[in-house]
């Protein structure tokens, strides 16, 4: 009786074996992933801040003068679209001027110039995926320049890559209303600076300009 | 550009110089094969700066003072 039974076990164990084996093998594999250190790295406010210097170093570097007091100023940064009939998700603009707002890790604003009317939120990111700080995210100054990059290099490829999504989804609407409105204003005084021949103003560099 | 860094020089030489150049090209091919996008900065005729696309070597701008790699863009949430 024993015999038998020992002899069903082998065989319902040999038969089994094609089923449990590979759970054996992977459940061995994780517990030896999971004894391993992997290297963790903790949050260095100084490490950041030190790369947000480097960052608005490089993206003062590319931008011109108006863009960087723009961007030092109000904390974006205004592109020009060049489509001749707007980007193509927003069924024609009808031949009128049309801008991005860039913002720091939030999504890329369209709008009609002369309206402000607000056309479609474009979420974009750059990730590395090799995280050398144990983050994929850039610095804020380096997410602005690489969708500004994107932009003026290849604006049709970028807002293809970009995931599409009606105005008000991320950011409100209102509050991108008010910054339209804080940059029509930023550029009027500017430009009666510029007229005065006093040049604008140059308040001191902010650390963060989000 | 990195995160937690910012910008990182890579690579640096004359294009005119033979070791320079063929250093400069694996660099590049490097980046691009490690998923980078790589662009210029520079300024179009009407002096407004712009920046444009590289995806070879070649198609760099013979008075290109720099090359900016950059993560590849993705849809974001």
């Amino acid at each position: 009786m024993v015999l038998a039974l020992a002899a069903t076990a082998l065989v319902a164990l040999a038969l089994l074996s094609d089923l449990i084996v590979p759970r054996v093998e992977e459940t061995w594999a994780r517990l030896r992933a999971g004894r391993r250190r992997t290297p963790t790295w903790s949050y260095d406010p100084g490490r950041e801040r030190r790369a947000e210097q480097r960052a608005r170093t490089l993206l003062r570097s590319c931008v011109n003068e108006e863009e960087w007091a723009m961007y030092r100023d109000l904390g974006f940064l205004r592109v020009w679209g060049t489509l001749a009939d707007g980007p193509d998700d927003v069924g024609g603009t009808g031949g009128a001027p049309y801008a991005y707002l860039i913002y720091p890790h939030r999504p890329i604003v369209a709008y009609l110039a002369q309206t402000h009317r607000l056309l479609n939120e474009y979420c974009v990111t750059f990730p590395d995926e090799t995280r050398p700080y144990g983050s994929s995210r850039l610095p804020d100054s380096d997410d602005v320049l690489a969708k500004w990059m994107a932009l003026t290099g290849d604006e049709r490829r970028l807002i293809s890559t970009a995931n599409m999504h009606l105005p008000g989804r991320q950011l409100d609407p209102a509050q991108v209303r008010r910054d339209l409105w804080r940059l029509s204003q930023w550029e009027r005084t500017r430009m009666r600076q510029l007229a005065a021949g006093d040049g604008p103003d140059r308040p001191a560099d902010r650390q963060s300009a989000a | 550009m990195k995160p937690g860094h910012g910008e990182v020089l890579i690579a640096e030489g004359d294009v005119e110089r033979a070791e320079d150049e063929q250093r400069l090209i694996e660099e590049f091919r490097r980046q691009l094969d490690a998923g980078l996008w790589a662009a210029v900065p520079r300024s179009d005729r009407e002096g407004r700066r712009e920046s444009i696309m590289v995806r070879t070597f070649e198609e760099i701008p013979w008075d290109a003072d720099r090359v900016i790699f950059f993560p590849r863009a993705a849809g974001g949430r």
